[in-house]
């Protein structure tokens, strides 16, 4: 699986996505910078990774979205190449409309860095392949604005792939770190092949950092593309 | 004309320019000096008294002089940190104080060639029931919170008190530790005549102009109109510069780097000429400003952030140049290094300033002159012994000195870079370092009551327990940098806390071989009514080499035997306890035995490396059962304990005794504990085992404390939010 990280000015997880992917996973990956385009099969799985894209001081994404590199991105996703979109990732794909709903000030109004626990509510998808329906992974979250909004009738509920909830996988008011509705941590879209969440996975990936949770979003990506590969194949 | 003292300038140091120069400065030319003369740049009062401090090692690659310390971690690898304060700004503009404290420390640790890859944050405030302390503490908290996670540099460590002394001079101290291949450090020595000059980054305003005098006054009613003495952060900007500097740095042809501070291209362009023994020459008519119509005294004068310096060799200027365009940079060449030591500035062709390098960067030294203070006297202070321990053990977990700080630190992205092996509200920060086995332990220190009480003992209070806050992670402390906070330095009681804090610094230092390797002072931290407590904050990092055994504070496993390494005494000296339960604050601070503080500390780190013990905590404020509820609330695990002694109870749980840490391991290693710790000569005590879900504490067979471990970690957890929501 070939893989990109895109680079933003003002990413700042574009590293530790790189690592996660080639270090731990050993993956062929790459570097886009936001001027670049590529070729819409050139990579397997793009990256748009955290961090605060041309310093968001309008509104998260608002800018990037409009950077050379997110056509090149949006082509792909419509080739079926798999988008996965992490926090400031996310917010720039619902900027561009590949994904829906919109990413707000968190109801605290302040930024919030900490674990919490999410549900897996859809399996059916390539980066969830390996969880089961209900499985709680413990995963961190870092942002601003993640507070997840979008008007009842525009998402169909197989949409939604992550849930905020307690360690026990109960999707409370008191689980909900940023006021999203449905406690919405992450959503696909209708395709199945673009997924943005707020939660970082590629922070949960390796023993030393004390959590592996953020590895079985990647293996399932890799399992489900490399039987998706064989099956072409043969 | 302006009078010499508008300047902030001395006759003395009027005359001495005349000698100098041999001849009346111009009016640019006195204010370059009379800034780069203020004492935040030329450690007037401070500087002879800092050379008292230890400053070399084996691992030292860089002391003090350069823009930050750099140690050897072997792997060609070097740890690049330096502390700085942004007090005064943060006493006036919260937000954009603390922010542009955070990117100030920043770029001196760029400058050195390294990448930032932790901050830590040493804050101080008043009492947060006053409403102006609730708008500093939150101001700054946004501020480091706002700068900091846009940056992608993850806030890892830090430490907050409270006291009143601190209502209207917070204390905003920021410290940076980066990491740099060693051959691609930069130093100031490599500069050469001839040599370009670029300047990078944001464009030149009039934003800060004067805040080095600034932060050289004490505080006063008129301080809320000197806003305008505060700079403006930009984040983003500074994002792209690290990601720009650390990929110039890579380039042999770019000589140095300096970072535009206090005193903005004034002092970057002296500092590099006086270091080099060089001189200057630049056209201040190529800065690129922010407005029309700046005078060339602005242009020179401007603390606009966001911007650096670069030396380059002569013809290497287009390849620096593409790397700044592609991150949006503007990188331009306003001049070039010269043989003459004179700093130039010329301004439309003519020159405005010409004023020999050296006179800027070395200002005639202050003499202080200290008059000792009265010791502290506690004899006669009598201390009553309460009848409800275990609600005063709530008390005190409680209190805002002590309390968890998550809520200050989830504001903060501290994972970011995916090293954070040990978050904050640990002992100390473990960062592991990609590509090797090892990972760097960072920690910053300084009780300020005890600093109070006795300077002396304080300030190597301070150096120990920032030492021992590295060892029980398991690492080897390597160096310190350290920021001094006092008051007027003009006043001989100040003078006499600072003198004896250099002392106090300096033995610890020596004793525990952790030489300083770069720092700050800040005076003036005073108003016409009130003055800091000597604020000494010392911040180290230590070396782990063999990160899979990192140790950490949490009990891990029910059974594990509960140790306390070190003595188990109680004497009625100044702690947390007094100060909360019974208002006094003016008696003696704990002793410091530096001797056994050493042997301690080797003990403990042996059993780590030797992978004896399951955890270890550092015993500081609160004492041991502080401690314990520690290990409990982190480890989500109870603990019974029971103590036999003959000593009052109240000082037995919360003294503040020195040189001791709280262990738990398997029972099948605790004789081999017991032989290290007999063998360095540390006592040791079995004090009890891991298990259920309460903290038990029992002396004499009577209990004390018996508390479910959920309740304890609700009240340490939520403590801090509920003051800051009252």
């Amino acid at each position: 699986m070939k893989c990109a990280v895109v680079v933003f000015p003002g990413s700042n997880c574009d590293r530790d996505a790189f690592h996660v992917l080639k270090n731990v996973f050993g993956l062929d990956c790459h570097y886009i910078f936001h001027e670049d385009r590529f070729p819409p099969d050139e990579f397997d799985l793009i990256v748009l990774p955290g961090g605060f894209s041309f310093g968001d001081y309008l509104r998260a994404g608002a800018i990037a979205r409009f950077s050379p590199v997110m056509e090149s991105v949006r082509e792909a996703a419509s080739r079926g190449r798999f988008v996965l979109g992490i926090c400031n990732g996310f917010q720039i794909l619902t900027e561009s409309r590949l994904l829906p709903g919109a990413l707000l000030r968190n109801d605290g109004l302040k930024f919030v860095c900490r674990d919490v626990y999410i549900k897996v509510v859809n399996n059916r998808t390539p980066f969830t392949c390996l969880l089961e329906d209900g499985q709680v992974l413990r995963i961190p979250i870092a942002h601003g604005e993640g507070r997840y909004f979008i008007p009842d009738d525009q998402l169909r509920e197989d949409q939604i792939v992550f849930q905020y909830c307690d360690e026990h996988g109960n999707v409370t008011e008191d689980s909900n770190p940023n006021g999203s509705c449905f406690n919405i941590a992450g959503v696909i879209n209708e395709k199945g092949n673009v997924l943005g969440l707020m939660p970082h996975p590629e922070r949960c990936c390796e023993e030393i950092l004390g959590n592996t949770d953020g590895r079985k979003i990647f293996e399932s990506l890799l399992s489900y593309f490399t039987r998706r590969h064989d099956h072409e194949a043969n | 004309m302006r009078r010499i003292e508008d300047y902030g300038l001395s006759h003395k140091e009027y005359q001495h320019i005349l000698e100098k120069l041999a001849r009346e400065p111009n009016d640019v030319e006195i204010a370059m000096i009379a800034v780069m003369w203020s004492e935040h740049c030329s450690y007037k009062h401070s500087r002879s008294s800092l050379r008292r401090l230890p400053t070399k090692g084996p691992r030292v690659i860089q002391g003090p002089g350069e823009n930050a310390g750099v140690v050897d971690i072997g792997d060609g690898l070097a740890v690049v940190f330096k502390m700085e304060s942004h007090n005064h700004p943060s006493a006036v503009e919260p937000f954009h104080g603390a922010a542009t404290g955070v990117g100030g420390i920043v770029r001196d640790v760029l400058a050195m060639g390294a990448r930032p890859i932790a901050l830590l944050d040493s804050l101080r405030f008043g009492d947060l029931s006053e409403p102006r302390v609730k708008y500093l503490f939150g101001g700054v908290v946004s501020g480091i919170s706002f700068y900091g996670n846009c940056i992608g540099v993850p806030t890892v460590a830090g430490e907050i008190y409270f006291h009143p002394c601190y209502a209207q001079n917070p204390l905003v101290n920021v410290m940076c530790v980066g990491l740099a291949e060693q051959r691609h450090l930069k130093f100031s020595k490599a500069v050469k005549s001839g040599a370009s000059l670029l300047l990078v980054g944001s464009l030149t305003g009039r934003d800060g102009i004067g805040g080095a005098s600034f932060a050289s006054e004490t505080l006063s009613r008129e301080s809320e109109n000197k806003r305008p003495c505060v700079q403006i952060a930009d984040p983003f900007m500074e994002k792209l510069l690290i990601e720009a500097c650390v990929e110039a740095a890579k380039l042999d042809t770019v000589l140095t780097i300096q970072d535009l501070g206090a005193a903005g291209l004034t002092s970057a362009c002296s500092e590099i000429a006086a270091k080099a023994h060089k001189g200057v020459r630049i056209d201040l008519s190529c800065v690129p400003v922010r407005e029309k119509g700046m005078s060339p005294g602005e242009i020179l004068l401007s603390e606009s952030q966001e911007r650096m310096l670069l030396v380059v060799e002569k013809g290497e200027e287009e390849r620096v140049k593409s790397i700044f365009k592609k991150w949006g940079l503007r990188a331009t060449k306003i001049g070039e290094v010269t043989d003459d030591g004179f700093f130039t500035a010329l301004y439309d062709g003519k020159i405005v300033a010409q004023i020999p390098a050296a006179l800027l960067t070395e200002a005639p030294l202050v003499q202080l002159d200290p008059v000792a203070l009265k010791p502290v006297n506690s004899s006669h202070v009598e201390i009553p012994m309460p009848n409800n321990l275990e609600e005063i053990f709530l008390e005190i977990l409680a209190s805002p000195n002590i309390c968890s700080k998550r809520y200050v630190f989830e504001q903060y992205d501290h994972m970011v870079g995916t090293d954070t092996v040990l978050r904050p509200g640990h002992d100390a920060a473990v960062l592991r370092i990609k590509g090797t086995s090892k990972a760097l332990a960072v920690t910053a220190d300084c009780n300020p009551f005890y600093c109070s009480a006795d300077p002396y003992v304080g300030a190597q209070i301070a150096v120990c327990e920032a030492a021992r806050n590295l060892i029980v992670t398991g690492a080897e402390p390597l160096a310190l940098t350290d920021c001094l906070n006092f008051g007027d330095p003009d006043k001989p009681e100040v003078a006499y806390q600072f003198e004896m804090t250099i002392d106090g610094l300096r033995d610890a230092v020596t004793a525990l071989n952790t030489p300083v390797v770069s720092g700050n002072v800040s005076f003036y931290n005073e108003t016409e009514t009130s003055r800091v407590h000597p604020t000494p904050i010392v911040g180290m990092v230590g070396l782990i080499e063999d990160a899979s055994r990192i140790c950490s504070a949490s009990f891990k496993n029910p059974g594990d035997v509960i140790v306390l390494l070190g003595p188990m005494s109680a004497d009625q000296r100044l702690c947390e306890y007094t100060r909360l339960i019974h208002k006094i604050e003016n008696i003696l601070p704990p002793t410091i035995d530096l001797e056994l503080e050493k042997r301690l500390q080797r003990c403990c780190l042996n059993a780590i490396k030797y992978g004896l013990l399951n955890s270890a905590h550092d015993l500081s404020e609160g004492g041991l059962a502080i401690a314990l509820a520690e290990c409990c609330i982190l480890g989500g695990i109870g603990a019974v304990c029971e103590l036999c002694s003959d000593s009052r109870a109240d000082f037995l749980l919360f003294g503040e005794e020195q040189s001791r840490i709280l262990v738990s391991l398997a029972e099948e290693n605790l004789q081999r504990l017991i032989q290290l710790a007999k063998n360095e000569n540390v006592p040791i005590a079995v004090l009890g085992r891991v298990m259920g879900d309460r903290l038990v504490v029992k002396l004499n067979g009577r209990k004390l404390i018996d508390q479910p471990v959920r309740k304890i970690k609700e009240v340490y957890e939520s403590s801090l939010q509920r003051l800051v929501n009252q």
